[in-house]
């Protein structure tokens, strides 16, 4: 076989349904406090800090992180389940998710000692909301193409140049980006870029907000004039972050954000269609039901292979494209469906306002994060095509 | 996998590897390779794997069979090893001994009914069998007056009606007239005919993910191999994110596939709502993805793979087949979307997530 996928039969352990069930209870008393609207993913800001908080405080955010960092050292497996039942309920997450899945383990990995101690901790606590600065203006899935530069200077380095469509970036306390310190070599374009932790709302950075098609101000572009960054804040190898990027992009890849976007739309036509439906509707939710529980049981199956400490990497970018691919095909699916849902439904007006917000927001799910066509470009480079 | 499934996986794989090869069957029109494989299989214990030493089999375990089947899809074996593999194993539910040679179940369709009469005999149209013509034996689950009960029956005392299904195995209909059964024993308890298909349905379910697995395999190395516009066609974009959505596709009903299965292996009882999801779930899913993948595959071979001496055939038309057997996707979709429905709109994700 030139290509032997894996995707083994991999189910979440006991002590993870104890788990579900306290989320499931802290959820349900948070909309019952009227802290969100789990049938409005559409709400103005998706913001929380106090909820960011609450979360931290029953220990769900840096959970498989040392202890001694604030971690609860628990596996990717109880991480699967608060993440997907946080997703499931529309519960606001915004502030703690890029830190939670993406910066932490950077800084983990790569920030010197002290930095740890002081961000974390903090991280853990629900207290700090991080963006991501990859993209610029010429620069979005050819991330080598990155111009912004990192000048040295004494004692650390001078940023000037501008990052885009950086989600958060208006309430975020840090980003972690790349930028360049070097040009790239004749042998390697991938060479001369850098990873550095920014601290945001300091003089020197302008982050304008963007309109999105679906009226929300989610992402951002930020300006770097003369901005300085002390020498500790770099991650990592100078000039070296290409190297760094790979392995953490499994676990940014395959998790159930990756086929839950627009979930909501599809327990909502359950509800529009009652008890009884006719065919058309049964084998619609019948085949978008096949469907969910095959992504749920690919994501599972990449989690617990990440646990086991391989590197599936094929697998979890077969999972975002198929996984990004559905989920945005889903809410035109459940459209489809809804024009037959009867006019006394009584919740026919809330699934006509997730439909129009959930067709609004389609089209990002398969760009944001790595496009499908980069996507696709790496599973065939696993196939050996390329 | 664990290690005895590797070994009994292994084991089939030798056999086909040495009995099956694709370009030489494909090549021997008179069909001369079928019995010195299934000789081979015989020998192995494969067929019989479902049946305990004692009801006449080799009692390998329910993952060790799967974990075959999945491998049989990968030589896209045209014999009937599955449906003697799952006659063993109705069989085995009402503990009634397997005979030597071919066999094969029915109904084969949640459609068709067998009813048992009062005078012990059977009558009943079963459509779409596979490889009826082929067997010696049929295992068979009947409806009575007192409930569901399984048969085993010579196929010599039914009328068969030959055809042949897309893939160009045996598919017949099968016609009992009050035939008198050899042996009939009462269904265990909540065993019915959706259990049955059910089964069927995750049989083939893994044979579709394994002939997706091969799809995949010949296509790759093929764009490999392949020069047009003076390179490689696996260098050109289009051809390679093509591949990449077939790679997904085989992906995605392995996945399916595999996860049914575990489930089966491990259940209880095979009448609860998880195994319902699992089962058909992977029936909808491979059946979706053996149209897709198929669609990919020849397309990347071009007119070569839409030849009969090419072997992709061999792998596309039976993947497409199998959709139809044990209920199609879109009759497991009504009956998923049904259950779904029944259940109410917030009990649709703690069910997806109990597994």
């Amino acid at each position: 076989m030139t290509a032997a996928l894996r995707f083994d039969p991999i189910r979440l352990p006991e002590k993870c349904e104890q788990l579900r069930k306290e989320v499931r209870a802290f959820l349900a008393e948070e909309i019952a406090a009227g802290t969100f609207d789990p049938y409005a993913p559409n709400r103005e800001d998706n913001d929380a800090p106090e909820f960011s908080r609450r979360v931290g405080a029953k220990g769900w955010l840096g959970m498989t992180w040392p202890k001694k960092y604030g971690g609860q050292e628990r596996s990717f497996l109880e991480r699967y389940v608060v993440t997907e039942e946080m997703r499931v309920a529309n519960a606001p997450t915004r502030r703690f998710f890029v830190a939670d899945r993406q910066s932490g383990p950077v800084l983990l990995k790569y920030a010197p000692e002290h930095i740890k101690m002081d961000i974390l901790p903090r991280i853990c606590r629900g207290e700090v909301c991080f963006a991501i600065g990859m993209s610029e203006p010429n620069s979005g899935s050819d991330l080598f193409a990155a111009k912004t530069r990192a000048t040295k200077t004494d004692g650390g380095y001078l940023i000037n140049g501008t990052k885009i469509w950086t989600s958060s970036a208006h309430i975020a306390d840090y980003m972690i980006a790349i930028f360049r310190t070097s040009p790239p070599t004749k042998e390697n374009r991938r060479h001369g870029l850098t990873q550095f932790l920014v601290k945001m709302k300091q003089p020197g950075i302008q982050v304008n907000p963007i309109g999105q098609i679906t009226g929300q101000f989610e992402f951002n572009e930020v300006v770097f004039t003369d901005y300085f960054v002390p020498d500790d804040h770099v991650l990592g190898e100078v000039d070296g972050a290409w190297k760094q990027a790979t392995s953490e992009l499994a676990y940014e890849r395959s998790g159930p954000e990756r086929f839950l976007e627009t979930y909501y739309v599809l327990t909502e036509l359950v509800r529009a269609v009652g008890k009884n439906p006719d065919t058309r509707s049964a084998e619609g939710i019948g085949r978008l039901v096949a469907q969910v529980h095959t992504m749920r049981r690919m994501s599972v199956s990449v989690a617990g292979m990440l646990q086991a400490g391989k590197e599936p990497v094929v697998e979890a970018s077969i999972v975002k494209d198929i996984g990004t691919v559905w989920e945005q095909q889903l809410p035109h699916r459940v459209r489809d469906l809804a024009a037959f849902v009867e006019e006394t439904a009584t919740n026919r007006e809330t699934l006509e306002k997730q439909l129009d917000f959930a067709i609004k927001t389609a089209p990002k799910l398969t760009i944001q994060g790595g496009t499908t066509e980069v996507l696709r470009g790496i599973i065939a480079r696993g196939l050996g095509l390329r | 996998m664990a290690e005895s499934e590797n070994i009994v996986a292994e084991t089939a794989e030798k056999i086909f590897a040495d009995l099956a090869d694709a370009q030489t069957i494909n090549h021997d029109k008179q069909g001369a390779w079928k019995a010195p494989l299934w000789q081979a299989l015989t020998e192995a214990g494969l067929p019989l794997s479902w049946v305990p030493d004692d009801l006449g089999g080799s009692g390998a375990s329910l993952a060790e069979g799967f974990s075959v089947l999945n491998v049989a899809g990968r030589h896209a074996i045209a014999v009937p090893l599955a449906e003697t593999m799952l006659a063993g194993w109705l069989l085995t539910q009402g503990k009634i001994a397997s005979p030597e040679g071919e066999m094969t179940v029915l109904p084969a369709s949640p459609k068709d009914r067998v009813t048992l009469n009062a005078d012990g005999s059977l009558s009943g149209r079963a459509r779409g069998v596979p490889f009826a013509k082929d067997a010696k034996h049929f295992a068979v689950l009947a409806t009575g007056k007192d409930g569901i009960s399984i048969a085993l029956v010579d196929a010599a005392k039914c009328r068969i009606e030959s055809s042949t299904g897309l893939g160009g195995d045996h598919s017949d209909t099968v016609t009992l007239d009050k035939v008198q059964p050899i042996t009939t024993k009462p269904a265990p308890k909540g065993f019915d005919q959706t259990t049955l298909m059910l089964m069927g349905g995750v049989v083939r379910s893994l044979q579709i993910a394994g002939a997706l697995e091969a799809m995949l395999d010949i296509s790759v190395r093929y764009s490999n191999e392949r020069v047009a516009f003076e390179k490689k066609i696996s260098k050109f974009q289009a051809v390679q994110h093509n591949l990449a959505r077939l790679a997904g596709e085989s992906a995605a009903a392995l996945a399916a596939a595999t996860s049914a299965a575990d489930t089966i292996a491990n259940a209880k009882t095979l009448a609860n709502d998880a195994v319902f999801l699992e089962a058909a779930a992977a029936k909808i899913r491979c059946s979706e993805a053996a149209e897709k993948g198929s669609g990919i595959a020849h397309q990347v071979h071009g007119a070569i793979g839409f030849t009969i001496e090419h072997i992709l055939h061999r792998y596309s038309l039976r993947a497409l087949a199998w959709r139809d057997d044990f209920g199609s996707e879109s009759y497991w979709a009504v009956e998923l979307g049904k259950l779904v429905a029944e259940r109410g709109a917030d009990e649709l994700w703690p069910l997806v997530a109990s597994r």
